[in-house]
């Protein structure tokens, strides 16, 4: 087994037995990045020196034995919307081309304190918006299954780097499936916790109320290790909130009898691909065989869910990307007479076309006259959203759904026609509205080989829940061993 | 060109598409400059975007209160403490343009 196939388990397994080093587990890495990647494009930026010193200073811990932690010495690569000090940031914008940032985001220093090792920033849509990574300002990322595929969005870029053993984790953020969604597409697992579970202080803002960061890993022990290092109440995010961290792996256990797993009947309506509901019913047969109750239940609201989503964080978005004004940080377009000429003309030539359609949407929504009509709407669409998901709590432990309709889509078959992309993420946005926990986990591959996810979705805090189902499905299956064949 | 516009605003959401007029609009609201072509590709795919939301209309919210926020949290206070921040240099690193140790921009009063 080369080093870096090796799952942060077991990798933190062999560092700890002195079997290897964390700098060879990182060259390894970083060679691996260097005979891959140019067919990928997983990654804007590898920090390779900053990686190096990292993994030495993480060697030295190791050697003296104390202040090890579950990731001290691990490579990890970073999507390119969480600021790390002195690497470049861009959040794969043109806008932010010479970015970099002055100071860690919270779970960058978590990762440091860790003693991990940060390999570099990776491919993801412009300011995260979109579902492919084909809105990247830079460049497009392929699916380490399919060359021809998309990896899937906005965590594209980890998800990829992930699936191809090019980063032995990864960290992404889920507005709306942002980590699930390629996940699944790529087959490895992807968490989205509860909202205000990890801080996003330094995750550079999207949807502020919708927003969270997650780990995209080989396997769900991988995934409960990265969120017990990340997780926890932060003074710099007033949204994070202050409950303590257990240790997620505690929960990897093949217990699952008796759990009550609701299936909710309006996420295997039309549109669905019927080798994606073949695969994830299976995949909740098989947890029965394991002893779990199924039962059937109904999100009624289920069919608002991508209107409502899309008005929310579209308005957020016209807010938050109001900063890009070509002043204090960024690109500004050269020559301007005058002030306003200079912000429309730096946000016109800095933004892409996706992003430019939602902060004039936004704006829209949010404007005198339309207010009401479009963002109020929503919010009152969204507590209903939220309730559909409190009554399922009250009957069920978990929910068990597919993560999308198909399996990864062809480059450039969705990217001219915005609203076919967005309806694509009808089964992963309605927990972002409602703050719940989710996770993607490989249920399976198609016909064409392509890699299919099983979505399990737990109450607000109860990521525990989320760990011992994921996992207990996980060990009686092999798709989480499987790789791509590149 | 930038003086504030007063374009025909319908209120109610069934006739909620959008003209070129209220494009320009929300692209001075938005400080997006727009090429006349811009304006058209908008006009044509923020309409079919906005007839999808118009969707919406089809349930009755009457008395639901709204959800802006997923996790019941009130005002979260602080104390108002002095903690290190950003020095003057580490603010402006990225400045496109800096003088005197300030950001430097267009002018923006005119001379009288």
């Amino acid at each position: 087994m080369k080093v870096y196939e090796l799952s942060v388990k077991e990798a933190r397994d062999r560092l700890l037995q002195r079997e290897i080093s964390s700098r060879e587990l990182t060259l390894g890495v970083l060679e691996r990045i260097r005979e891959i990647d140019p067919k990928i494009h997983a990654y804007l930026e590898v920090s390779e020196e900053l990686a190096m010193e990292q993994a030495e200073e993480a060697d030295k811990r190791l050697a003296k034995g104390d202040n090890i932690s579950p990731l001290t010495g691990i490579p990890i690569a970073i999507k390119d919307n969480i600021c790390a000090k002195g690497v470049r940031t861009t959040c794969a914008s043109r806008i932010l081309e010479n970015f970099t940032p002055p100071y860690d985001a919270t779970v960058i220093s978590h990762l440091k304190q860790a003693g991990a090792v940060i390999l570099g920033k990776t491919n993801m849509d412009e300011f995260a918006m979109g579902s492919s990574t084909e809105n990247s300002g830079f460049q497009i990322t392929r699916n380490p299954w399919n060359l021809e595929r998309i990896p899937g969005g906005s965590s594209g870029g980890s998800a990829a780097a992930v699936a191809s053993d090019m980063a032995i984790c990864a960290l992404g953020s889920d507005t709306g499936g942002s980590i699930r969604q390629p996940a699944s597409y790529c087959s490895v697992v992807g968490l989205k916790p509860t909202y205000g579970r990890v801080s996003r202080y330094g995750l550079v803002a999207y949807g502020s109320s919708l927003d969270q960061i997650g780990p995209l890993t080989k396997n769900v022990i991988d995934a409960a290790i990265v969120l017990s290092a990340i997780a926890g109440h932060d003074p710099r995010d007033s949204t994070s909130v202050n409950k303590p961290v257990p240790d997620y792996t505690s929960y990897c256990r093949e217990e699952i009898e008796g759990l009550r797993i609701g299936v909710p009947r309006e996420y295997f309506a039309e549109g669905m691909d019927p080798e994606v509901a073949n695969l994830v019913h299976s995949a909740i047969r098989r947890m029965e065989e394991m002893g779990a109750e199924i039962v059937d239940i109904s999100l009624p609201h289920t069919q608002y869910a991508i209107a409502c989503y899309y008005i929310c964080a579209m308005a957020e978005a016209s807010s938050n990307l109001a900063r890009y004004d070509g002043a204090h940080y960024g690109y500004r377009a050269p020559d301007t007479d005058n002030i306003i000429e200079m912000y429309s003309k730096t946000r016109a030539q800095g933004f892409g076309a996706e992003v430019k359609r939602r902060i004039m949407l936004g704006t829209y929504a949010l404007s005198a006259g339309y207010y009401d009509a479009y963002y109020l709407k929503a919010l009152r669409v969204r507590t209903l959203i939220k309730r559909d998901f409190e009554n399922a709590f009250e009957k069920v432990d978990i929910v068990a759904t597919p993560v999308t309709p198909t399996a990864a889509f062809k480059i450039g078959e969705k990217i001219t026609d915005p609203l076919t992309m967005y309806l694509s993420d009808i089964y992963t946005i309605s927990l972002n509205l409602a703050g719940m926990c989710g996770i993607s986990i490989p249920c399976g591959f198609t016909g064409g080989s392509l890699p299919v996810g099983l979505q399990l979705i737990a109450n607000i805090f109860q990521e525990d829940i989320l760990f011992r189902a994921a996992y207990a499905y996980e060990q009686s299956t092999p798709h989480h061993k499987r790789k791509p064949d590149i | 060109m930038m003086t504030a516009m007063n374009p025909r605003m319908s209120t109610s959401m069934s006739e909620g598409r959008i003209n070129r007029l209220e494009i320009q609009h929300v692209a001075l609201l938005s400080r997006l400059h727009l090429t006349e072509e811009d304006i058209t590709e908008h006009t044509v795919i923020l309409n079919r975007i906005l007839e999808y939301f118009a969707k919406l209309n089809e349930l009755d919210t009457e008395g639901v209160s709204c959800t802006s926020h997923s996790i019941n949290m009130n005002n979260v206070f602080r104390e108002d403490v002095a903690t290190p921040s950003l020095t003057a240099e580490d603010a402006l690193a990225n400045a496109p343009e800096k003088e005197l140790n300030c950001f430097k921009v267009p002018q923006i009063i005119q001379e009288g």
